[in-house]
């Protein structure tokens, strides 16, 4: 009997593509995200039993139903971009800033704070300046006690920032109860250091702000020193320091950038959009900004991409159970955790190619025989 | 390791399994719920001649979804009132759940509205001032919200308030109290000892509408064991299990006999079930999961107040601006009563006060029943409503439909405020 040949080769082998030409990247994931809809609807006709067709005509509902639902769109992904280019610094460093919610929900109390105790005694636009100054260096606050742990004694950045979160609710929850006259527990809209609409809708500061940090972000890591500085602590710490470069010092910096672009959420969320705070204000978004960073593999314009398709997914699942009158959210965070964990599943794929071993059919048959006798 | 583990299982198993059968050997007879209160003629307007059109979309905008218990109670209403109207479901009703007190709210209520909604209805304190926004910009839509304050002083033509009296509920839930009590440590005269004279509330905030719950029932017990005292914990929160939980703990070691509380979770009547402290509850009948120590519960029925206003939309007219569901229009209901739990002649007696409270010959707020600092209230201004003691009676929700009654009287004891 032929052991060596019959049972040398494993079932599957990966091994590594060669880099694809981009157009053939973007037809490729085209498709992934394509055939990872296709299943979503399937699910989605299985469960509910809408078929595919309403299904996708309640998605874009979603999004561009009316003029309102489109800003509204529009509102929701520059956020969940700012949040996502913000972990930007940080992660291509290696550092697993998780503490993006606590960071944004930060600023924006710092933002309330300015807005009751200067409302009213001040001009409007200094408070707006005093706003934006307080929330801006409260994210960056925020990111920077973990990031001086970490560079100093070396302490669990992923651990720290998250645990800062909790603070940053606590805090959040003390304080509306401190202030909170009529004592139900919310704290109303404030009057005073209301961010001006541009174009009478509230999207349109978000999406220029977007825009902004989008383009800030991609200089900044792609064309400077610092971003340079940045990638190179990332890749080996060791490295940096032989090449000379002060890794606490980067560390320490690219946190404050990281956390001032989530205290410019913060701000832009409480003086913009809310006008009052909440332990609810960022509502999950500083960790969905996780994902969206990584499913654009830290490019900035690729995350305007992913963030769309977030967003998009959200809005279009939460429009087929207000019409289904589904009275919960379970099964529309199914579907998209469905959605993304097939686009992340099928990414493998395109990375990898996987070969399954060639079977030879005289072997079989000879095996066959053998298991006969 | 694995044999160990087995081992361990099988045992817990064992004993599992013991204990369950010892459980179910013990049990002695039940009475089971008794249906109570029977057959109050409503003070319902006929609504049979009236079509709502096929077109017509009503759009319900929640806090939470259907696993609280405060949102599912809003959610059935609303398909009661649908069914009663013989509406389609499937088409004329829009949800929107999860939304949360900020500009969410807004984002929901200008989605209802491109969806076609006529009316739009929000369930949470917190959503009124986001509401309002979307109101102020849709003259044409009808909004209505509940447990706001805002509907008058906003001056809008289509935003309504609505609430209940359900302080009438809380003194009849307190009646049964009362009688609970007296059975349990009365003497042959039915006096209650000053020591055992005392029962627990558990509350949320120190807010108006919690105020006003827990004095009427206070009101319900003391009409029955007037030497009773009660001690009231707030928890700071409207939804903490764990923290209700150890709050009516505390209440029970310092020597409360019953306990009532409000509060959205299970977290207070588990509690009284495992010590065997009666415990009144709130919304929702807790009878299923504590049915040793489950006596009633009192709750406000949305159904009317949505066919009230589902039909003036229709019609074009106007809604009460703030709309006060009673014990009369159906809206202020009491649940089953543990037959096994309460006092002999609960049931009777319960009726009598109710009868007398809809007759309008028993009023919860007479100030004829309760002193601050050892005064009898006379005069009441509530900020920017007015005078609320008319005729010697404390008129709740007549100035307004939110509660607004927040004297501290005599014989509660608040053992802290709004933590």
């Amino acid at each position: 009997m032929n052991k060596e040949k019959s049972f040398h080769e494993p079932l599957f082998r990966i091994s590594k593509r060669d880099t694809l030409p981009w157009w053939k990247m973007l037809l490729a994931y085209a498709g992934l995200v394509l055939s990872a809809f296709v299943v979503i609807l399937i699910v989605i006709w299985a469960v509910l039993g809408i078929s595919p067709w309403k299904a996708i005509i309640y998605i874009f509902d979603g999004s561009f139903k009316s003029r309102g639902d489109f800003f509204d769109m529009m509102k929701d992904t520059s956020i969940l971009l700012m949040i996502a280019l913000a972990l930007t610094p940080a992660f291509k460093m290696k550092y697993w800033n998780i503490g993006a919610e606590g960071q944004v929900l930060f600023g924006g109390f710092a933002c309330v704070v300015c807005m009751m105790s200067l409302g009213g005694k001040i001009p409007e636009p200094l408070l707006i300046v005093i706003m934006f100054v307080a929330s801006v260096v409260g994210g960056a606050l925020w990111a920077v006690i973990p990031a001086i742990f970490k560079a100093i004694w070396k302490t669990n950045e992923t651990l720290f920032t998250l645990m800062m979160n909790y603070i940053a609710t606590q805090i959040v929850l003390y304080y509306i109860k401190v202030v909170d006259t009529i004592k139900a527990g919310n704290l109303p809209p404030q009057d005073f250091g209301r961010i001006p609409l541009i174009g009478g809708e509230k999207a349109w500061l978000c999406v220029i702000s977007a825009l902004l940090v989008t383009f800030i972000v991609w200089i900044y890591t792609k064309f400077t020193k610092h971003g340079y500085e940045m990638s190179i602590v990332g890749e080996s710490e060791n490295t940096a320091r032989y090449i000379g470069v002060n890794v606490k010092k980067v560390v320490i910096r690219t946190l404050i950038l990281s956390g001032a672009i989530c205290g410019l959420v913060g701000f832009i969320l409480v003086g913009g959009i809310d006008y009052t705070v909440s332990a609810e204000t960022v509502g999950g978004r500083g960790f969905t900004a996780i994902l969206v960073a990584w499913l654009a593999k830290l490019n900035p314009f690729i995350m305007i991409l992913s963030s769309f398709l977030v967003v998009f997914l959200t809005r279009g699942t939460s429009q087929i159970m207000m019409n289904l009158r589904v009275a919960n959210d379970f099964f529309s965070n199914v579907v998209i955790g469905l959605m993304f964990f097939m686009i992340i599943a099928g990414e493998f794929f395109i990375v990898y190619r996987v070969k399954i071993k060639k079977f030879d059919l005289e072997k079989l048959k000879f095996w066959k025989r053998r298991k006969k006798d | 390791m694995k044999k160990l583990l087995t081992i361990v299982f099988a045992l817990m198993l064992a004993i599992f399994a013991c204990v369950s059968c010892g459980d179910g050997e013990s049990k002695k007879e039940k009475v089971g719920e008794v249906e109570i209160l029977p057959a109050l003629t409503l003070e319902e307007p006929d609504y049979s001649g009236i079509t709502i059109p096929e077109t017509f979309k009503i759009g319900v905008i929640c806090l939470h979804d259907e696993t609280s218990t405060y949102d599912k109670n809003f959610i059935d209403a609303v398909k009661r009132a649908l069914v009663d109207l013989k509406m389609n479901a499937d088409t004329q009703l829009l949800l929107k759940v999860n939304v949360k007190e900020n500009a969410d709210c807004t984002e929901a209520a200008n989605k209802l509205v491109t969806e076609g909604c006529n009316l739009i209805f929000a369930d949470s304190f917190g959503h009124e001032k986001f509401l309002k926004e979307t109101a102020e910009k849709n003259p044409n839509v009808v909004f209505c919200h509940a447990t706001g304050t805002n509907a008058v002083s906003y001056g809008l033509d289509n935003f309504y308030n609505a609430f209940a009296s359900i302080y009438e509920g809380r003194y009849l839930a307190g009646v049964a109290a009362g009688l609970k009590l007296k059975e349990m440590y009365g003497d042959k005269d039915g006096n209650v000892s000053d020591a055992n004279a005392k029962i627990g509330y558990v509350g949320a905030y120190t807010y108006a509408e919690v105020i006003s719950g827990y004095t009427s029932y206070y009101l319900g017990v003391k009409s029955i064991v007037p030497n009773v005292k009660m001690d009231v914990k707030f928890t700071g929160s409207w939804f903490d299990i764990s923290r209700e939980k150890s709050t009516a703990q505390s209440l029970i070691e310092g020597g409360c006999k019953i306990i009532s509380q409000h509060a959205d979770s299970m977290g207070a009547p588990s509690e009284c079930e495992e010590k065997g402290v009666p415990n009144i509850s709130y919304n929702v009948s807790t009878y299923e999961s504590c049915s040793e120590t489950f006596l009633i519960s009192s709750a406000i029925n949305w159904t009317p107040y949505f066919k009230h206003i589902i039909t003036q939309t229709v019609k074009g007219e106007r809604i009460t601006q703030n709309y006060v569901g009673t014990l009369k229009t159906g809206s202020v209901i009491l649940s089953k009563l543990n037959g096994d739990v309460a006092a002999e002649g609960t049931v009777a007696k319960l009726v009598e006060v109710r009868d007398k409270l809809v007759n309008g010959t028993l009023h919860v707020f007479d100030t004829a029943n309760f002193t601050v600092n050892g005064q009898k209230v006379t005069t009441h201004n509530v900020a920017g409503l007015g005078e609320a003691v008319i005729n010697g009676i404390f008129e709740e929700s007549k100035l307004r439909s939110a509660p607004y009654f927040d004297l501290k009287i005599d014989g509660i004891t608040l053992l802290n405020e709004e933590v």
